[in-house]
């Protein structure tokens, strides 16, 4: 007989107000576990997407009210073609601070062309860069290799009614078509892609470019800084951020992440809130028990001990319960908040430890001035209750 | 040299305006090996005596020495320590822990003490042995007879093999022959040169014992 023995003792004579305390702090630990793992998984899944697709610096020229536009809206008509990027310029890009960050830098040129009777957007691009930087294109075909060979969107083939092997003319000279783009969905379905060197000669625009987009892969990329940093290199040029909905994304997720940890501060209030009712009530039933324990003798640091291994037991198995049904909560949850269908859920040693860490703490915590009463209940007084 | 020695004991209990005066100024003296038994009508102070003797009560005047130890000069845990070491309770409502069993009730005391759990087994078995429960040691307390409670709850007051035995009322809840086996299970520990100090108004009880101290009005009659 030690003094766990008791507690453990009547831990399983109580069984049904311990259920209850550990369904209490259980509810609590397991909110936490999920909102934490929630937002933790949510972060990582847009993380991940911007890495995929790279956090994007738009480089255009200084237009001056020109409407330009690269996302969808057509070029045609207007003047676009006053104040061009020169193509020296972009090795300017690799020299800022955080040139480290920098995956690809994807220049183009862009003009309108005719092909047969169609007014087509022609765009000169690297295709080693453009391929790196756009890596959920599918090619049905291959990628050009050489200046006489060219790319199709999806929507372009069409319209043009042509495909890979076929061959078009472009300002009296014979490409061939070695590749189709699958749908992207994008401005790319509607355009007609050339090697670089070759869309500036056809265009008129030798050592010139009309755009570049920059890549930079990592979760976190300081862009706004890096956008300053290209500006101040290449002052003739506008330099944007284009990804703006991904850090919008962001901004909302870390809205719902201060949420979640208010909410869990609430939930926690409430589960420390019920331990300590719960432990006070045992005390207060437990008043005889307490008398007999200090008149053989227990000190009051055994009554505290008693009171105190009873709720880190308690505690202990909420923590792990909390963490399991947390666990299954988020993973539950998840499919129903991610951006994506296939994010993963975060799986963190911190939160589990945590988690058990965090039900023992509050446990103990509001056991603390239960077993603090108990302790120094007046063994005289305790027996009078007989 | 008395084993206890009680001088000029006091107790007033306060209740809003009132002060009830439980003790008003007790002397006693007890002998290593007496059984005693302290009898008056209900409230003359007896079990507020016996409190007070146990080191649970801080008089409000007078001194307790016990086994040359003034008691009520230790601090509370120091205090806790001599009960321990030198007290066993008998209470009247026998007062065993209700989820655990005959000998995990009669080991309690040695819980806090440095000991085997062996050695703590044999001793918890060896006291239920000399209360005649030997063959009921795993039994839970609602399992047994009053009686057979109160055997038990002996059995924890010896367990440590205390100086003095203190016992309130301990025949308040049995019937009359139940309660002639417990006085005389008292006395035949007694006879062992266990010290007895019981708290009774049962006349009867007094036969049993060596010496008998007649309380009233919160002094020795």
């Amino acid at each position: 007989m030690k003094l766990h023995n008791i507690s453990i003792n009547n831990l399983k004579r109580r069984k049904a107000k311990m259920a209850f305390l550990t369904i209490g702090l259980t509810v609590g630990i397991a909110t936490i576990v999920t909102l934490v793992t929630l937002t933790s998984s949510m972060s990582r899944d847009i993380e991940r997407k911007m890495d995929e697709f790279g956090a994007n610096i738009l480089i255009t020229p200084q237009s001056n009210g020109l409407a330009m536009n690269y996302g969808g809206i057509s070029l045609g008509g207007v003047t676009f073609d006053q104040r061009d990027i020169r193509e020296e310029d972009l090795a300017k890009i690799r020299t800022i601070t955080n040139s480290k960050n920098i995956s690809a830098v994807a220049p183009k040129v862009l003009g309108g062309v005719k092909v047969g009777t169609h007014d087509v957007l022609l765009v000169g691009v690297n295709f080693d860069s453009e391929l790196k930087m756009k890596q959920w294109w599918k090619i049905f075909g291959e990628a050009p290799q050489g200046d006489s060979e060219l790319l199709l969107g999806s929507d372009a083939s069409k319209v043009l009614n042509v495909s890979s092997g076929d061959s078009i003319t472009i300002k009296n000279e014979s490409f061939k078509v070695v590749g189709v783009l699958d749908q992207t969905g994008s401005q790319d379905d509607a355009l007609v892609f050339v090697s670089l060197p070759k869309a500036q000669k056809l265009l008129g625009k030798e050592g010139k470019i009309t755009l570049a987009e920059v890549s930079a892969l990592c979760s976190g990329c300081p862009i706004g800084d890096m956008v300053t940093q290209i500006a101040e290199k290449l002052p003739n040029a506008k330099v944007s951020a284009i990804q703006q909905v991904v850090e919008g994304r962001l901004k909302a997720l870390d809205q719902f992440k201060r949420f979640s940890y208010a909410m869990a501060a609430v939930v926690v209030f409430i589960g420390s809130l019920i331990v300590f009712v719960t432990m006070m009530g045992s005390v207060n039933e437990r008043t005889v028990e307490i008398g007999i324990f200090r008149a053989i003798g227990f000190r009051k640091s055994h009554v505290m001990r008693i009171i105190l291994l009873e709720a880190a037991l308690v505690s202990l198995l909420a923590g792990f319960l909390g963490y399991a049904v947390g666990m299954g909560g988020a993973k539950l949850a998840l499919p129903l908040m991610a951006e994506s269908k296939n994010a993963h859920l975060a799986w963190d040693a911190t939160v589990a430890f945590g988690s058990i860490g965090l039900a023992v703490t509050l446990g103990l915590l509001a056991s603390l001035y239960p077993a603090l009463h108990a302790s120094k209940m007046d063994p005289t007084e305790a027996l009078r209750a007989l | 040299m008395p084993l206890i020695n009680v001088t000029n004991l006091k107790k007033h209990y306060t209740s809003g305006d009132d002060v009830v005066e439980a003790l008003r100024g007790v002397d006693i003296s007890i002998e290593a090996g007496e059984f005693i038994t302290i009898m008056g009508q209900s409230g003359s102070g007896k079990s507020t005596l016996l409190s007070v003797l146990g080191g649970m009560n801080h008089p409000t005047a007078g001194d307790v020495e016990m086994a040359g130890v003034k008691l009520y000069q230790l601090s509370s845990e120091k205090l806790a320590d001599f009960r321990a070491q030198n007290l066993g309770f008998v209470f009247q409502a026998f007062n065993l822990i209700s989820y655990l069993t005959a000998i995990e009730n009669v080991m309690l005391p040695l819980a806090i003490v440095k000991m085997s759990t062996l050695a703590k087994k044999t001793a918890a078995r060896q006291a239920l042995e000399r209360v005649g429960l030997g063959n009921k040691l795993d039994r839970l307390p609602n399992q047994l007879s009053g009686g057979e409670q109160e055997r038990v709850a002996i059995a924890r007051a010896i367990v440590n093999n205390p100086h003095i035995l203190l016992a309130d009322e301990p025949t308040g809840n049995l019937d009359s022959k139940t309660s002639e086996e417990v006085m005389a299970l008292f006395r035949e520990l007694n006879g062992a040169g266990q010290t007895v100090v019981m708290v009774t108004h049962n006349p009867e009880n007094g036969a049993y014992s060596d010496r008998t101290i007649h309380l009233k009005d919160g002094r020795v009659a």
